[in-house]
């Protein structure tokens, strides 16, 4: 029998008994329902995370380490290119050499220390770091309360409002992550604070090691690579308060307080790499802990990085922190998926109940078709249209079901939001690709159920079938 | 205690030749039904063979015994069989659906089948809205569709009242004298066998008890051709 033939039957017979296929459809519409519900929350949420991680500002960005720094970001990258103490610096020719490379829209020296900031005569230690002139169109500084640097070189500074609070005296409170950043910028934008910091100045300035009982070094190549460290104070001001943390990325080195580059570098603030560096090359020229490379957008990053791998550096991306957050997601998504089947697995089972009562209910007209000449394959394929039938319709219906679920939880969580003014969030999507593996799912399901009902019906012996009355 | 083997044809050996006419007589549980469902292919003998047109059926796959009941055999029963959920039309046109006949071609064999059994205007009834000598024209319809060779009729008549009953067997020899089919017709009623049959067979306890020719019927049938 042919494919229109046979669907055109399926169709009248399941029209024949409509309210118990319409029940046992049903069973599939709501097994599908939950199975996309499942599914979609965890994409949801998964695209949820990855859409804080775009507005941390850091997915266009590389952070390229020196070989020679064994606190790299990636262990792996230590077993291929060359031994860490045979690799380049990170100087200032190489960051040219990295801000011409294609695609590349800037490099900069990534500067970034733990000193004393004073506000109020109390001392606060934390981290600071130098941000260029571009970090200003960054999402992250996108719900800044005041404004950005004046310029490269003002004396200013923008605060975490992590570290804000801490300004303040307020402690933070568990579980609430949302403070508002306005009531924590009030009393702060204006104010001074004092910094305190160690300054490397060329040796000439400082009496030599006098005191010292090494002598000086007879390898000349070491000549230039004296120098003295001088502690340092510099008033700033607080121009800004950030609300996201863009540094989200870096873990415990983050910094809470930001100064604009060209400031920073002009401050020759001691770098842990002053002191590693030292004992292998003299430069009066400062060597980098590590540079940011900013691209022109987040699909060339992978190229980028290699390319510096390449040149014998450590190059890490917020792509390799996702692989871990994307590998959690596909195990959450596999959970989800298994719960969401359950009622699936249910469903299949109403879907053999429903296909042996029609079996046993239409048992004369079985044999009547074989009878006037249906074969074996034609009973089977038309029980499995009707079982393929019920699984597309249960999966359509329930994929709309499971979108109007997904739907009401959304305004329900926003309407909870927006009473705890928070932003709304979009925790459920539903993509196309899901739309079209359910209803596939709920076919491929439907049809696994109706093979034994089919097998069954198929090998019905029709000298038996039509005495059965 | 092992299962009691009934035997419900025991050593029949029988030769209907084409085109003829052939009635199995016998009381109830003679073996006649048994003897046309090995015709019609639906059962299979444990011993020995059904042969039609060279084939033997014995020998047959499932899937070539489906093929030779859609192509060379149709029947008719006492209870009609008609398929309850569909109308005549569709009925008719179930075996053509399983044969694979084009559904632009289908549309008029199914009118012509129902014209020559005069329910063209109940096409769209169900068999429920039919009397029963209307639900045996159309079961003869759906038996033609498919222009089969040969026509297997178990008791046709016998859920009909006798006006009606002599209407269908009319039509069962219309058909075989005019399109050449060969009738194997299972009936208790001599009567009805001896008006219609140009054979008749007799059967009683599964085994071959009689095989006469219907000199009367023979004899008209031949002056039939003659005429025409």
């Amino acid at each position: 029998m042919k494919l229109p033939d046979l669907a055109e039957l399926a169709l009248r017979n399941l029209r024949e008994s409509l309210l118990r296929n319409s029940l046992t459809t049903i069973g599939i519409s709501v097994g599908v329902a939950s199975l996309v519900a499942m599914l979609s929350l965890g994409i949801g949420l998964q695209q949820l995370a990855s859409r804080r991680l775009m507005k941390s500002g850091l997915f266009d960005t590389v952070v390229v380490t020196s070989r020679r720094d064994l606190r790299n970001f990636n262990r792996e990258d230590e077993r291929n290119g060359p031994a860490p103490g045979e690799s380049r610096v990170l100087d200032e020719p190489t960051r040219q050499e990295i801000e011409h490379l294609p695609n590349v829209l800037e490099a900069y020296p990534d500067i970034r220390f733990i000193t004393e900031l004073r506000y109020d005569d109390k001392p606060h230690l934390t981290m600071v770091a130098a941000l260029p002139a571009s970090a200003k169109s960054s999402d992250a500084f996108d719900g800044v309360q005041g404004h950005f640097f004046s310029s490269e070189n003002a004396p200013e500074v923008i605060v975490q409002k992590v570290f804000a609070e801490e300004l303040l005296g307020k402690t933070p409170k568990a579980g609430l992550d949302e403070t508002n950043v306005a009531e924590l910028a009030a009393p702060l934008l204006g104010k001074e604070l004092i910094m305190r910091y160690a300054q490397r100045e060329p040796a000439q300035a400082v009496p030599a090691t006098a005191d010292s009982d090494l002598p000086v070094p007879a390898d000349q190549s070491l000549a230039g690579a004296a120098y003295s460290v001088a502690s340092r104070e510099m008033k700033l001001k607080i121009v800004g308060v950030a609300d996201l943390d863009p540094e989200s990325m870096r873990g415990p080195t983050r910094a809470r307080v930001f100064l604009p580059l060209r400031l920073a570098e002009s401050l020759h603030v001691m770098q842990p790499t002053d002191l590693r560096e030292i004992s292998r090359a003299a430069r009066d020229q400062p060597v980098y802990s590590s540079i940011s490379v900013r691209v022109k957008n987040a699909a060339q990053i992978r190229a980028i990085e290699d390319a510096i791998k390449k040149m014998g550096f450590n190059a890490f991306s917020i792509l390799d922190a996702t692989r871990s957050l994307q590998q959690f997601f596909a195990v959450l998504d596999l959970f989800l998926g298994i719960f969401g089947s359950l009622a699936l697995a249910v469903a299949s089972i109403g879907i053999v109940n429903t296909l042996v009562m029609a079996i046993l209910e239409r048992r004369r007209e079985i044999g009547i078709m074989k009878a006037i000449g249906a074969s074996d394959s034609d009973i089977k394929r038309l029980f499995f249209t009707e079982a393929g039938a019920m699984g597309i319709l249960g999966g359509i219906v329930g994929v709309a079901l499971g979108w109007a679920i997904g739907q009401v939880i959304n305004l329900g969580t926003n309407i909870y939001l927006k009473r705890q003014s928070l932003p709304p969030e979009h925790f459920w999507t539903v993509p196309w690709w899901l739309v079209g593996a359910a209803i596939l799912f709920a076919f491929i399901v439907s049809l696994l159920s109706g093979l034994y009902p089919a097998g069954r019906a198929a090998r019905l012996d029709p000298v038996q079938a039509l005495r059965y009355e | 205690m092992g299962e009691t083997v009934i035997r419900a044809v025991d050593g029949v050996t029988l030769e209907v030749r084409a085109g003829e006419f052939v009635a199995l007589l016998g009381s109830s549980g003679s073996g006649k039904s048994s003897v046309l469902n090995l015709i019609a292919g639906l059962d299979r003998p444990t011993s020995g063979s059904v042969i039609v047109h060279d084939r033997n059926l014995a020998q047959l796959s499932r899937a070539e015994l489906a093929g030779y009941r859609l192509h060379t055999v149709g029947m008719v029963f006492q209870s009609f069989n008609l398929i309850a959920s569909m109308t005549l039309a569709e009925n008719v046109e179930l075996p053509m659906r399983f044969a694979e006949i084009d559904r632009g071609k289908r549309g008029s064999l199914m009118r012509e089948a129902l014209a020559r059994v005069g329910l063209q205007a109940r096409m769209n009834h169900r068999p429920s809205e039919l009397s029963g000598g209307e639900q045996q024209r159309a079961a003869l319809a759906r038996a033609l569709i498919n222009r089969p060779q040969l026509l297997l009729a178990d008791e046709p008549t016998g859920n009909l009242d006798s006006r009606t009953g002599t209407e269908i067997m009319n039509m069962v020899r219309e058909f075989n004298q005019q399109l050449g089919m060969t009738v194997v017709m299972v009936t208790h009623e001599r009567a009805l066998a001896e008006r219609y049959a140009q054979r008749l067979i007799f059967l009683a306890d599964g085994m071959l008890v009689g095989d006469e020719a219907n000199s009367a019927v023979v004899e008209s049938t031949e002056v039939e051709a003659k005429r025409s």
